[in-house]
């Protein structure tokens, strides 16, 4: 469904959460973008976004697509990173029915799915709950 | 001979100075014209009415091509306006490159309507690519440029497995931050149901109202791909697909076509002899392709702008309507998008179901063909076929489930999580 150069061109993101911060307006894009939408100027500066958060809002995904079939059911949050960074990731290691808005999070380095014929291991982040 | 240079330069620089004091004189000039021009614009354009309706029994349609289902919609919208020639075609179509292998629609649907020469378009906007052709077909009259268009819109769904069909329909979403992380669109919208419950205290049941609204609606529609009733139990009970989210809450997976013929208004008067349904408001807007990416989850911004700019094309408000056809492609779908249209208060949309707000009988009936709920979701056809539902009800061919009096109606048809969306306001007469 889809390739490997489709991957390693977002690996800088899945790997280390590298984001674009405007020059301008000091805006965060995640993934970078070329053009900010706030103030429209196109300089940034690499960053690394912050590695915990809150979850916004989440779901537990038991009719999966193909490539997570043999996952379901998983959970997948939209999480706010600290600084306002929004993202969706699964959350795992907790019992799905444990899973709440306004929860801490964690954001972990982690095996998401095989890819094509060939198996190609793809891997990105994923979010577990801080146990406090 | 080095001061007359000076003096040249002097003379050159003077001449600049005064060429480039009338560039920017012409420009503001023009700019004043073009802003003109940007205001008489809607006065300048044509009205336009829709003159035929086309469409069949949508469903797992097994034993048809996607270019059968689609000539036999466009061939009933043909006759139902009675012309003898089209000058202009559009297609709209989310996904057919995924789910039967074939692009290139503009050219194969013109080619097996018999009409190949003319000018065919297909559009593409997720789930919103009916009405996103709808409004170009709408603009091509309303421009001068042709007098009678076919706006048409297809999709063939069950000829690929259910996990194939979900993959093509996540392709509406951020490819490689939403789909990469497993997630589906019952998720997408399951999130937005989670928040929305969690913000204003929307309940499990409220969103079962939706399905059992449109399932009543859809009950009295005989073109419709689920035309039974459900009881809140029964959606309370059926699989999960997503959580929040159950089975009874997702539109479905359906085969089917839609088309309607456009021409001017003036030309519809001397040659039709139906009911004159007129599209008075046309809006469209995008917003963030990815859910996370929105400021607040459970607001659809692009709905609310692109209704915005049509009330404001059509003179018209919210409360002026006697119904309306909005995307439900999931429960929560309906609710986040009758708040966006200003139909009921922010974070008010869940009580509308439940109290009657919105069913037949109610002050403002939506989706009284059955929604994309119980009529089906061929995703490329639905723009077209809510048009359809808002012209049958004006005509007042609704049958059992006709609201009376209908004068006013709005269509509203959204693509992914809402990123992009497309209104239009019909009026009778």
């Amino acid at each position: 469904m889809s390739t490997s150069a489709r991957y390693w061109r977002e690996i800088p993101q899945r790997y280390r959460l590298e984001a674009g911060k405007c020059k301008k307006c000091s805006r965060i894009a995640f993934p970078p973008r070329l053009v900010c939408p706030s103030c429209s100027s196109r300089e940034f500066e690499t960053v690394r976004l912050p590695d915990t958060g809150t979850v916004l809002t989440y779901t537990v995904i038991r009719v999966a697509p193909t490539p997570f079939s043999d996952e379901a059911p998983y959970a997948v949050a939209v999480v706010e990173l600290k600084g306002g960074t929004r993202l969706t990731a699964q959350i795992a290691d907790c019992p799905l029915d444990s899973i709440k808005i306004g929860q801490n999070v964690k954001v972990e380095f982690r095996r998401i799915r095989d890819e094509g014929q060939a198996g190609i291991i793809c891997y990105g982040y994923k979010c577990v709950p801080i146990v406090s | 001979m080095r001061s007359e240079l000076q003096e040249s330069d002097k003379g050159d620089s003077h001449r600049r100075h005064q060429r480039g004091r009338l560039k920017r004189k012409r420009c503001i000039e023009a700019f004043e014209k073009n802003y003109e021009a940007i205001l008489s614009r809607e006065e300048s354009m044509r009205d336009v009415a829709v003159i035929g309706v086309g469409m069949n029994r949508w469903g797992e349609l097994w034993e048809k091509s996607m270019r059968d289902i689609f000539v036999e919609a466009a061939l009933a919208a043909i006759d139902d306006a009675g012309v003898d020639h089209i000058e202009s075609m559009y297609v709209g179509c989310m996904t057919s490159g995924l789910f039967v292998g074939q692009e290139h629609l503009g050219s194969l649907m013109a080619d097996y309507l018999g009409v190949a020469s003319i000018p065919a378009t297909r559009v593409e906007s997720a789930c919103a690519s009916g009405g996103v052709a709808l409004r170009l077909g709408f603009l091509e009259v309303a421009s001068g440029m042709s007098d009678i268009v076919l706006v048409g819109g297809v999709e063939k769904m069950t000829d690929v497995s259910g996990g194939e069909a979900t993959y093509a329909l996540s392709t509406a979403a951020d490819q490689e931050y939403e789909d990469y992380q497993g997630i589906t669109f019952p998720g997408l919208y399951a999130m937005m149901a989670h928040r929305h419950m969690y913000d204003y205290g929307t309940t499990r049941e409220q969103l079962a109202q939706v399905a059992v609204k449109n399932h009543q609606h859809g009950s009295m529609n005989p073109l419709a791909q689920y035309p039974f009733k459900v009881t809140v139990e029964a959606v309370l009970n059926s699989v999960l697909v997503a959580d929040p989210l159950r089975i009874l809450d997702c539109s479905p997976i359906t085969d089917g076509a839609a088309a309607v013929i456009l021409c001017p208004v003036e030309m519809a008067r001397k040659m039709s002899t139906k009911p004159m349904v007129q599209i008075i408001g046309s809006g469209q807007a995008t917003d963030t392709i990815a859910l996370h990416s929105r400021k607040d989850l459970t607001w659809l911004s692009a709905t609310a702008m692109a209704s915005e700019r049509a009330f404001q094309m059509a003179g018209v408000g919210p409360s002026d309507l006697q119904l309306a056809e909005v995307h439900d492609c999931f429960t929560i779908a309906e609710i986040c998008v009758i708040e966006a249209l200003g139909l009921v208060e922010k974070g008010q949309g869940g009580k509308a179901a439940e109290s009657g707000l919105t069913a037949l009988g109610g002050k403002i009936p939506v989706n009284t063909s059955g929604g994309l709920k119980a009529k089906g979701h061929p995703v490329g056809a639905t723009g077209v076929a809510q048009a359809i539902e808002i012209v049958k009800q004006l005509r007042g061919d609704a049958g059992e489930r006709q609201v009376e009096g209908a004068r006013l109606g709005l269509s509203q048809n959204m693509g992914g999580t809402g990123g992009s969306t497309a209104v239009h306001i019909f009026r009778r007469g």
